[in-house]
């Protein structure tokens, strides 16, 4: 780290530019202004060097597989032969059902907690939900492990198995031995990590809207639903999308609260209710196994890159409907 | 409700208002019954811990080393070695983290190019997979000495640590009002000086804050850990060698079959979760004081 200050502050000095280049300059505070853009330098270089590592180590498997690489659905360390498809279909679709199940739960809790709840009980639980956002990742892994696994086991698993085994269509979403684990349990857990944290910045948003706005809507004869659907959510949207950007990037990069309850079964299948692997979780399994140098290393890696393009790609989404609808 | 008794009295039934009251209603329960679901859950998985956790929590849990399942064995290298790497982790994301905030608030204008660009990185930054850090220290500091290393564990959690800080100091330093600068610099004072004994002084409170929520950020995180500072079953105060981690214990504790084991790795889940907690409740509280 201070080998990399110490070489930077000429480029840094020349990119941070011109902020005060009238006034007379003394030497320490030239010193300073390079230190602090030599660490603003820094920042960068991590991240640079985070894309371009992940890229140059994953080069292997691109070269070997191509860009196929990704939609390739086979992943055989025995044979050494690698697709993506298989943990990228996992984290994807465990993530939609993860937002697809918090976002009910945020946008109901935060309409109940701004519009509803006694202040008293809405500051004791807005206060308690915004601290649940700050709980490890891995502590909802073990509670999904212990709780949620052996009630999909032993209750759901053979309930839809004995009602809905031969119903066209959902017939192959349930199919699979009552394990436990799979992407629907995985959703779940996921949803119930990210709705806190989707809840309390919800919550936060609609509480930022002028009362003046809220107070006129009333005025004119606004039921309760006629003001948080017509006047708080159209003043949020850019705010709501947000939140519910952020969560999607928090379960797809999400590793220990998945790892535990997927199953880690390299396939793809329509079955939600079978074991599956998502990007993360196969590279925490599978990276320590994988010897320096090897195809299977290097194809992890360019999982790494692969899911960080998906963790950019989720950012500037968010960037995007936030600058359009501003 | 709405269309029984109507006739004696003049009143019209009014089926959109009917519509509308339908809707509200229904919009009522539905946001009760989320709010009730999410706080069930989340009670649930608070008990799951307290009630799991307090049973496995005993003296010889904090006080002995980690040890082969049926041996009276505990957390205690786990836990110190987690308290050395988040150390450590902000005793090098501190500077960072405040040198880059300070250049963005205090160089950073808005036709900076180097310093948007660098806002962007940190944004990004923030949100990266956690994992990825661990396999990005892995390439860098683990793979070219050939060993895991506390070090790299402490960098990859420096890396998370560094954007939540330079986040919180920009914004903080934004806070201080221009008039105290320009006070600073009619007195004579250079701008080093000016940025650190005026400004970055009187933001000191959310500062301080951005660190210690940098600091609750990092001592849970486990997966970029897996790949950096490994694990260790004994004590280990080296910098240079394996170390464990208590989130990394509780990760290999609570797959394993054994009952002590799946004990510790609750206990260990209480005590980080607590941990990260009561850092939260007293940013809470001193920011209510500030």
């Amino acid at each position: 780290m201070t080998l990399a200050t110490a070489t930077q502050p000429e480029e840094a000095r020349d990119k941070a530019g011109v902020s005060h280049s009238g006034s007379r300059r003394s030497g320490p505070d030239t010193v300073f202004h390079l230190l602090v853009a030599a660490s603003a330098l820094l920042v960068l270089v991590v991240l640079g060097g985070l894309v371009v590592l992940m890229g140059l180590g994953g080069s292997q498997a691109f070269r070997t597989f191509g860009l196929g690489f990704a939609f390739h659905d086979v992943w055989n360390p025995v044979a050494d032969v690698y697709g993506a498809w298989a943990p990228l279909f996992g984290t994807i679709v465990s993530t939609l059902i993860g937002v697809a199940i918090a976002l009910p739960l945020a946008f109901g809790t935060a309409f109940w907690l701004t519009a509803m709840a006694p202040p008293r009980v809405a500051a004791i639980v807005g206060t308690a939900v915004q601290l649940l956002a700050a709980v490890p990742s891995i502590i909802f892994g073990m509670w999904g492990f212990f709780t949620i696994v052996p009630f999909m086991a032993r209750t759901v698993q053979p309930f839809l198995t004995h009602h809905f085994r031969h119903v066209p269509g959902i017939r192959f979403i349930i199919h699979g031995a009552p394990f436990g684990t799979g992407l629907m349990t995985a959703g779940l857990v996921l949803a119930v990590m990210i709705a806190p944290f989707m809840t309390a910045v919800m919550r936060d948003v609609f509480a930022a809207m002028p009362n003046m706005l809220r107070e006129s809507a009333y005025g004119l004869g606004a039921t309760r639903w006629d003001v948080m659907w017509k006047v708080v959510v159209p003043w949020s949207r850019s705010g709501m999308i947000g939140a519910i950007v952020l969560g999607m990037g928090r379960a797809l990069g999400e590793t220990m609260a998945v790892t535990f309850v997927i199953g880690n079964v390299t396939a793809v299948g329509w079955s939600l209710f079978a074991p599956r692997s998502t990007v993360a979780s196969l590279i925490a399994l599978q990276f320590p196994e994988s010897p320096a140098g090897s195809l299977r290393l290097s194809a992890l890696l360019a999982l790494g890159f692969i899911l960080m393009l998906l963790s950019f790609a989720s950012l500037a989404l968010a960037r995007m409907l936030r600058g359009d609808t501003k | 409700m709405s269309g029984t008794v109507v006739s004696t009295t003049g009143w019209k039934p009014n089926p959109r208002a009917a519509r509308r009251r339908r809707a509200d209603h229904l919009a009522t329960a539905f946001g009760m019954v989320m709010a009730g679901i999410l706080v069930l859950v989340l009670a649930s998985i608070l008990w799951t811990l307290l009630s799991r956790g307090l049973a496995g929590l005993s003296a010889t849990a904090i006080m002995k080393p980690m040890g082969p399942p049926g041996s009276s064995s505990g957390l205690a290298n786990a836990i110190v070695g987690s308290l050395i790497q988040t150390f450590m982790a902000l005793l090098m994301a501190t500077p960072l983290g405040l040198g880059c905030g300070i250049y963005l608030s205090e160089y950073g204008t808005e036709t900076n190019k180097f310093a948007s660009c660098v806002r962007f990185v940190s944004d990004v930054l923030m949100s990266v997979p956690s994992i990825l850090v661990g396999l990005f220290v892995y390439q860098v500091l683990v793979a070219p000495f050939g060993h895991f290393s506390a070090l790299a564990g402490s960098v990859a959690l420096a890396i998370l640590a560094v954007p939540i800080i330079v986040r919180t100091t920009e914004d903080m330093l934004r806070l201080v009002p221009t008039s105290m600068r320009e006070a600073g610099a009619a007195l004579g004072a250079t701008r080093w000086r000016v940025t650190l004994s005026l400004c970055l002084r009187s933001a000191k409170t959310g500062v301080l804050t951005g660190i210690l929520l940098a600091l609750a950020r990092v001592s849970g995180e486990t997966a970029p850990l897996l790949f950096t500072s490994l694990g260790n079953q004994n004590w280990s105060f080296s910098l240079n060698r394996p170390m464990a981690s208590l989130p990394v214990t509780i990760y290999q504790y609570a797959g394993a079959s054994y009952e002590d084991w799946v004990q510790l790795a609750w206990a260990g889940a209480l005590l980080v979760t607590m941990g990260v907690l009561a850092i939260n409740i007293a940013v809470r509280v001193s920011a209510r004081r500030g």
